[in-house]
Parts: structure tokens; sequence; C-alpha cells
């Protein structure tokens, strides 16, 4: 059974998730057309190799970052 | 390229054509399209940002990235840490360890910070990035940045986005006589002239975003920009004639008629 729900910062905003969510299953609902995006949880990279296995904690700072027009 | 020229090359990737163009500033991502695909170039410089959490069209759906290299920048980052975290979530999405690094001294002046720039770039070297460097058009900043192990210095012809063209050509050029990494002019051109320019010095590339963003026309600007670049290699693979004070005549001084 799966614990209380955790609570985080994504994108500076805090958000609800249910406990033992993956960064895959986080991508699903925050990039659902896929693309080219990196995630980082508190000032660390997490590679796409483990985004299956990792799962949020509570207290995590999350960035969602993509590619946008620049110069 | 030119005929007879050389691709341009930075570390592992080889270019035909010399111009560089941003993807920053444009009415929509198709006219961003439109431009990128007229002026012919082969790489585009993207921003790293949050993700837009809903429907939409991304940037990266306007790009045909079997053609166009892809060079992620560090802009928006004012300290070497923020841009050396922000350099390896740029590898991380798109595999590439390529960066254009920007660090810059404040949101008035948008120049770069040399010394954060410096310290950044040799963090970045160290951790495997083909680290192209944005600067400013010291000689000697250019030095230290080729000794830290940069595949490209990147001066800036005027401040970002002011269409200045290039203020210090004589700097431009002493960067370049004294670069054994490609020199790409980065930053301040506002029209055509000023890539012809550029390249007439002798550097090896133009990088240049709000010079077509922000024409009246862009697509008609980036033509220009296409023809500019291609102008001012092959005037200076041509080898300019020298500047002279006085008058040179350009037809025969003899066989002319009697003189009334």
């Amino acid at each position: 059974m799966a614990g209380p729900p955790v609570q985080v910062t994504l994108n500076g905003e805090s958000r609800d998730f249910p406990a033992e969510t993956s960064v895959s299953e986080l991508l699903t609902e925050v990039a659902p057309q896929g693309g080219r995006c990196a995630v980082e949880i508190n000032r660390s990279i997490v590679p796409r190799s483990r985004h299956c296995e990792h799962t949020l904690q509570d207290g995590d700072v999350i960035e969602v970052v993509t590619f946008v027009g620049g110069g | 390229m030119i005929p007879g020229d050389t691709p341009l090359q930075i570390g592992s990737h080889s270019f035909d054509s010399r111009l560089f163009v941003g993807t920053g500033k444009y009415a929509t991502f198709s006219q961003m399209r439109e431009a990128v695909d007229v002026s012919e170039t082969e790489c585009v410089t993207v921003a790293v940002r949050r993700i837009n959490m809903g429907p939409g069209e991304s940037l990266l759906d306007f790009l045909d990235t079997e053609r166009i290299t892809l060079l992620p920048n560090t802009a928006g980052c004012f300290n070497a840490d923020d841009a050396v975290r922000t350099a390896r979530l740029a590898r991380e999405a798109l595999d590439s360890e390529l960066v254009k690094l920007e660090v810059l001294a404040d949101e008035t002046t948008l120049l770069p910070d040399p010394l954060a720039t410096l310290a950044a770039a040799e963090a970045l070297v160290a951790d495997g990035f083909t680290v192209l460097a944005y600067t400013n058009d010291d000689p000697i900043i250019a030095r230290r940045l080729e000794e830290i192990g940069v595949a490209a210095v990147m001066p800036l012809g005027a401040p970002i986005g002011s269409g200045l063209g290039i203020l210090n050509p004589r700097n431009i050029i002493a960067i370049k006589r004294a670069a054994s990494v490609p020199v790409i002019v980065d930053a301040g051109v506002g029209t055509a002239s000023d890539v012809t320019v550029a390249m007439e010095l002798g550097v090896d590339g133009v990088l240049l975003n709000t010079g077509i963003a922000a024409a009246d026309q862009p697509v008609r600007m980036a033509l220009a920009m296409k023809h500019a670049w291609m102008a001012g290699r092959a005037a200076w693979l041509a080898g300019r004639m020298p500047a002279r004070e006085l008058a040179m005549p350009s037809s025969p001084t003899t066989g002319m008629i009697n003189a009334s």
C-alpha cells in the first residue's frame, strides 16, 4: 500500500503527487507530447536511464526544462 | 560554402555555412522556420527554460534536426554556477556536448562577465563540453578562453540586440590574428552589411538573432544575411586591393584622341 502523497516544488510551484510517483510518470503529466527535456531534482540531474526507477520524495525541488527560442 | 574554401570545423562538427542564427524573438514558430530555411544556416541556437505545462506547439517541432545542428545557450545566466548547471541540463536533454556559453554581468548592458565566463568555461571544458564562448572584444580574454580549451571564441560586435554593428573592428582583427580556434562574431549585428564587414575582417563565422527577427521582413532579411556572409567570406578569400590615399585611373592614360 502506497504512503501519503508527496509535496514537491515543481518549476517553482508547490504540487502534490501520489507516493511512489516516478520521474517517468511525472513527465507523462508535465510533458505529455514527449520531446527533448531534462529533469533536475535538488540540483542534481536525473538521467533519462533512471526516470522509471527514480521516485519523487517529499520536499523535492524539481526543475523540468526544455528548449525554447533564443539567440 | 564558397568554392575553394574549407568547411568551418568546431569540435567534431563541420559546417558549410558560416552563418549561425538564433531562434528567439520571431513573431511565430512558422516565421522562425522560414527564416532559418532561407538563411541556409546549418546551426541554430536555442535557450533552456522551464517546460510550459500545457498544450501547444514546441520550438523543436519547427526545426529539421536532421539538417540543422542545435546549439544550446546559457542565456539568462548571471553567474558561472548557473551557466554550468544550464549547460548540463541542455546536454542531458539533447545528448550533445555542444554549448554556447553566455554568462552576463547584468540585465541592462547584457555584456558578458569576463571573470565568470572564464570560470564557467574551465568547468565545462573539464566536464567534456565543446564550448563556444561568448565574450567581449578583448583580445586578452579571448586568449585566456583559448588557453582554457574552448572550441571557439565568440566576440561581440556590439551589445546583444543593439543592432549597432561591428563597433571595434581593430580588436576583432587582433582576436582573429592571435587565435588558433575559430572566431565567430556574435551579437550586435543589425543588417546585412554588418555581417559582410565582420567576414571581411577574416573571422570564421557570424551569429545573429535580432538582426533577422526584428527586421520588418525577417524572411527577406534572412536571405540578405545568406548573401552577406558569402560576399564577405569570398571577399576575404579573394584578398582586397590596398586602400590608397590618391586616385589611380582605371582606364589607359595613353592613346587618347587629341584633347580640345
